[in-house]
Order: C-alpha cells, then sequence, then structure tokens
C-alpha cells in the first residue's frame, strides 16, 4: 500500500464522516425547527381564542349585562342572576371545601405520611383531581336531587366543593412537606402540642402556598359547567334561595350559546369575557403570589 | 410531650456566673393549656377529612352503580356493543357514545402527543432562560381556560373555519375518491369527530406538556453532559439519552392527558354535533360522546330505564377513566422511584 493510497482512505473516510455529522446535523436542526414550530403552535391557540374572547365579548358586554336579568329570546337584558348565583355557590363551595381539604392535607404530610391510608388517600386523591366533573355531577344528583326531589344550589354547592377538595389537598401537602422540619422541632422543643405547632407554625409558613391552591380551586370551579348542569340547573330569575334550582354563569352559557337567538349569543360571549377575564386573573395571581416566596 | 416540662429551663453554661443565675426566680409550673386531648381531637379531625376523601370515591362508585341498577340488569355487558339508543322505545345500548368518546380522545392524542413533545422540548433544551418561565406559564394557562370557553369557541368561530379552509377542500379533492371520500363526508359546518378532536387535543396539550416538561427535568445533568462531551446534537441527546431515562414519565403523562380527554365534557358538547349514528366513518359527520349525551340528555330523562342507562353510562365513564388515571399515577410513580435508583 502507497502512501498515496492511504491518504485517498483518508480522505474518503473523512468525507463519509462529514456527511455522517451533515446528516446528524440536519436531523438535529429539523427536530429543533418542529420544537419551535410546537411551541408557537401551542400559543396560536391560546392567543386565538382570548382574542376572540375579547373582541365578541366586548361587543355584548354593557352595563345592563350585570344589573339585568336574562332576558327571554329576542329581549334585552343580563346576566345579574347567573353572576350572582355563580358568585354565591362559588364562595359557599370554597367555603365547605377549603376546611376538608387543608385538613386532608395537614393529615398527609404530618400525622401519616406513609401508612396505608396515607397512601390510598394520596392515590385517590389524584384520581378526584382528574376525574370527569360530570361524574361529580351524576353523584350528587344521585345523592341529594334525586332524594329531594329538587334541583337546588346547595346540589350545586355540593358538587364544586367535592371538586376544590382535592385541589386543596393536593397544594396543601405539597406545601405543608416544603416546610423545614427543623421549624417544627424547634416549636416542639419549646413545648407546643402538635395542634398548635402544625396550626400556628407549619401552616402558617406554608400560607401562601395554601392560599394559592384555594385560588387554584376557585378558578378551577368558576369555570365548571358540567357539575352543575343538573344539580343547580338553571333558572331564568332572581334567587337567593339555595333549596330552589339557581342560575349560573357558565350553565347560563351554555344554554344561550347553543341556542339560535343572536341577543342569547351576544350575551353568552359577554359572559365567556367575564369568566375568562376572572378565571385567568385568579390563576396568574395565584402564580405570582408563589414566586415571591 | 407538653405538660410537664421541668421548671429549670435556663441553658446550663459552665462558665456563667451561677450566683446571678440562683437569683432569678424560675418561671412557675404552668400547665399548658391543652393536653393530649386536644392533638387527639385534631389529629382525629385531620384524618376524618382524608377518610372523607376516600369515601367520596367510593361514594361515587357505590351511588352511580346502585343508580345504573336497572339498566346492568337489564342489559348486562351487551349495552356496551349495542348501537340503538332510544328513549322511547327504551332500547338502551352504548357503543355510539363509547365509540364517540374513544375516536375523539385518539384523534386528540394523535395531535397532542408530538406537540406536547416538542413544547416540552423547546422548554427544557432550547429555550432561553428568561423566557422559559413566561412560555411555560401561558402553555399552562391554556389549561386554566374554561372548558365552556373552549365549547362556545370551538362551536363559533373555530367550526366555521375548519369547514371553510379544511372540509370543503377537501371534499373537493377527494371527494369522489372511493374510500378517501367516505372520510371527508358530510354537511359542510365543521362540526364532528374530527373538530372535537382538535379542540381536546388543544385542551390536553398542557397537562401532557407540562408533565413531559416536568420529567425531562429531572435526568441528570450528568447524563445529558456526558452525552454532548461525546459530540451528540441536542436532539440525540433528547431521543436517546433523556426520552429513554424518562419514558414511564412520558407515557404517565400521556396518559393523564388521555384521562382529561376522555372525561371532558363542555367542549365536546358543543361541537360533536350530539347525534347518534355509527353508519358513517366520516370525520366531519356529527357523533356522540359519553360526556355530551349525559350533558344534553339527563336533565331531560325521567327516572325510569332512560336515566338508569345515562347513569350507567357515566360508570362506564368513571371506570375507564378510573384506570386511564391509575396507569398513568403508576407509571409516574415508577419513574420517581428509579431516580432515586439511578442517580
Amino acid at each position: 500500500m502507497t502512501t498515496g493510497d492511504a491518504l485517498m482512505q483518508a480522505a474518503e473516510l473523512q468525507q463519509s464522516r462529514l456527511a455522517k455529522y451533515a446528516r446528524r446535523k440536519m436531523v438535529n436542526g429539523v427536530a429543533l425547527t418542529l420544537a419551535l414550530i410546537a411551541m408557537s403552535f401551542g400559543l396560536f391557540w391560546l392567543f386565538w381564542i382570548l382574542l376572540e374572547t375579547v373582541r365578541l365579548g366586548f361587543s355584548g358586554l354593557s352595563w345592563a349585562t350585570l344589573t339585568q336579568m336574562t332576558p327571554p329570546p329576542n329581549d334585552t337584558g343580563g346576566l345579574a342572576n347567573a353572576i350572582y348565583g355563580s358568585f354565591l355557590m362559588v364562595m359557599l363551595a370554597t367555603f365547605v371545601g377549603t376546611p376538608i381539604g387543608v385538613m386532608a392535607g395537614i393529615y398527609l404530610a404530618e400525622f401519616d405520611t406513609r401508612g396505608w391510608l396515607a397512601s390510598t388517600t394520596r392515590f385517590v386523591n389524584d384520581i378526584l383531581l382528574s376525574a370527569p366533573s360530570i361524574v361529580i355531577g351524576l353523584f350528587v344528583y344521585a345523592v341529594v336531587v334525586s332524594r329531594f326531589k329538587s334541583f337546588s344550589g346547595w346540589a350545586g354547592v355540593m358538587a364544586l366543593a367535592l371538586i376544590v377538595i382535592p385541589v386543596v389537598i393536593r397544594t396543601t401537602e405539597n406545601m405543608l412537606q416544603l416546610v423545614p422540619s427543623a421549624l417544627r422541632e424547634a416549636a416542639y422543643a419549646l413545648g407546643a402540642p402538635k395542634w398548635k405547632v402544625i396550626l400556628s407554625i407549619t401552616l402558617r409558613a406554608a400560607r401562601a402556598g395554601v392560599v394559592t391552591g384555594v385560588m387554584l380551586a376557585v378558578a378551577r370551579i368558576a369555570g365548571e359547567t358540567a357539575p352543575l348542569l343538573f344539580t343547580a340547573l338553571n333558572n331564568q330569575f332572581w334567587t337567593s334561595s339555595l333549596s330552589e334550582p339557581m342560575a349560573s354563569l357558565p350553565v347560563t352559557i351554555f344554554k344561550f350559546a347553543m341556542s339560535p337567538y343572536e341577543n342569547w349569543q351576544k350575551l353568552a360571549w359577554a359572559g365567556v369575557l367575564l369568566i375568562t377575564t376572572a378565571v385567568l386573573a385568579l390563576n396568574i395571581a395565584a402564580r405570582l403570589l408563589t414566586r415571591v416566596r | 410531650m407538653s405538660t410537664t416540662l421541668p421548671a429549670n429551663q435556663m441553658p446550663m453554661r459552665p462558665d456563667a456566673g451561677s450566683a446571678e443565675r440562683a437569683m432569678t426566680s424560675p418561671p412557675p409550673i404552668k400547665r399548658a393549656r391543652s393536653g393530649p386531648l386536644a392533638d387527639r381531637i385534631f389529629g382525629w379531625l385531620a384524618m376524618a377529612a382524608a377518610i372523607l376523601t376516600l369515601s367520596a370515591l367510593a361514594g361515587i362508585l357505590i351511588s352511580l352503580t346502585i343508580s345504573a341498577w336497572p339498566a346492568i340488569t337489564k342489559y348486562g355487558l351487551g349495552f356496551l356493543i349495542n348501537t340503538q339508543w332510544d328513549p322511547v322505545k327504551e332500547e338502551f345500548g352504548g357503543l355510539v357514545m363509547i365509540y364517540g368518546t374513544l375516536f375523539t380522545s385518539f384523534i386528540a392524542l394523535l395531535i397532542a402527543v408530538p406537540v406536547s413533545f416538542g413544547i416540552a422540548l423547546f422548554l427544557t433544551e432550547l429555550s432561553p432562560a428568561w423566557l422559559k418561565r413566561p412560555l411555560g406559564t401561558a402553555i399552562e394557562l391554556l389549561a386554566a381556560v374554561p372548558s365552556i370557553v373552549y365549547g362556545m369557541w370551538g362551536l363559533l368561530v373555530f367550526s366555521p373555519v375548519l369547514s371553510t379552509y379544511v372540509q370543503q377542500p377537501l371534499q373537493a379533492a377527494f371527494g369522489h375518491v372511493p374510500y378517501l371520500g367516505a372520510l371527508f363526508s358530510g354537511p359542510p359546518v365543521g362540526i364532528g369527530i374530527l373538530s372535537a378532536g382538535i379542540i381536546l387535543a388543544i385542551m390536553v396539550i398542557p397537562f401532557i406538556a407540562s408533565v413531559m416538561r416536568d420529567v425531562f427535568e429531572v435526568t441528570p445533568p450528568l447524563l445529558k453532559e456526558s452525552a454532548y462531551a461525546l459530540g451528540a446534537t441536542t436532539w440525540e441527546v433528547v431521543s436517546k439519552v433523556v426520552l429513554p431515562y424518562t419514558k414511564a414519565g412520558v407515557v404517565g403523562g400521556i396518559m393523564l392527558g388521555l384521562g382529561r380527554a376522555i372525561g371532558e365534557t363542555m367542549a365536546v358538547t358543543f361541537v360533536i354535533g350530539n347525534f347518534n349514528q355509527l353508519d358513517s366513518l366520516s370525520l366531519f359527520q356529527a357523533a356522540n360522546s359519553i360526556t355530551s349525551a349525559l350533558a344534553n340528555e339527563f336533565a331531560e330523562a325521567g327516572q325510569g330505564m332512560h336515566q338508569a342507562a345515562l347513569m350507567y353510562l357515566g360508570l362506564v365513564l368513571f371506570f375507564i377513566t378510573f384506570v386511564v388515571l391509575s396507569l398513568s399515577k403508576l407509571l409516574l410513580s415508577q419513574l420517581r422511584k428509579g431516580e432515586g435508583a439511578r442517580t
């Protein structure tokens, strides 16, 4: 073998190596471009949805939207009773669900971290967190509505509370676990009983996180429609009695948006704008709150 | 550990002036206002809250089974493969809805999985550090938008666009081709299986993408850096190091998305068309899903077989999501365990 041959071979090898490298680089380039496209694809939907919501929502929004009752077809009116109903049910559901969720979260983080009860609860809670909300509606219907023979605001509150609980449990447990155990030990060393250590030391240290969880839960139930469809049903008029069927913003939007009447659709868009603004504001506020920590 | 603390709690420092300490009177021994009883009550309350959560799941299962019992005894498992759904003749079978639910979720995953993977790849490997957080939040906000908003937007904004720019050109191009043409037939309104699938995809992208991002980030940097040092490109690092390391978590994330897609109600109800049929294979034909059948019919269904059949459907839905979500949870926890073993 002469030196010339060896050189030729080396050059060939070098060439094939370069070609291989070029191909690998190209594959890499294609993959990363696709990733960029995927990212813009995701953002594209968000902006399109928000844009249309704002554009169509503002055209339907007026002062009357907040002050007048839901109208019959082809008449003027607003969403006052639906907004009030939503507000009332969401507030009550939060008040019912939060203490239960926080207590269960405390149990998982402070009392029983490894036992079978805790691990089962954790597992079940994760399932409930993603379980179809319409099934919760069916459950409340079977337990409350069919027993009392009437759709009612209370049934709606119960369904929403059942959605609040898993969200609050999850965040409470996670946040309590972030509290350094030195804090607990210091409190115990001062002679504080366990309940006091939890309530005034660990829970207080995790306060921001727990509040975030509650805000996220509120944001979640404010937009929930499915569990209200056959619990609170709907009501065309103003009612503050929770034992009657009660209007809510999402259910009203559902009814109005599916209808062929123009004024109803306009009101539905206004309602969508209100709900989306509230929910996104709560979400962003919750995120900012945890970032400060 | 609360009641009987010794009175002299001063630290014993040998070098401190002992005479001075002797003069300070010890604090009075005071019974703590709360004894072990308060502790026990607090513990019980916490446990009760945890048990309440457990019983919620059991309650859902039991109450749905009881309410669906008339339909279960009458139709048995044949319910799952019967396509008849006729409230007037009291003839019920759930295949149409089950098919609609599974097929729309399948389309959703077909779109959402690659996109979510791309998003996770972008967020973990490509994005400049200062953009990671805002972009991640933006994608997560997609999950926060209420499903009713997706539904209304889908029905009134997206479906017409889909019809004009996708369905009609497809029909014009392939309408006369046998088999392929049947896939695109149907009235040009943009409502049906495909639009439901696309909207579901948008809704589950944030869930899958954020799980994928989180599991990608647990890959030990050492592994990635070693691969980079050997000259691997970013894509090779992701596909040959990160992905194999996190595959259980990735599949868990996909399962979570699937669970979400199967249980999604309002958005699907708006755009699927709510029409019980299985004759047409078309992607643009109106169909029905379990959730939309429940949303549309339940409040009006009289107590009796119709309601029991709907409850049966709800039970089937819950069962499917339960299995899918349990799988997701198991896969994700497997990753978490493996993490400790391998690093």
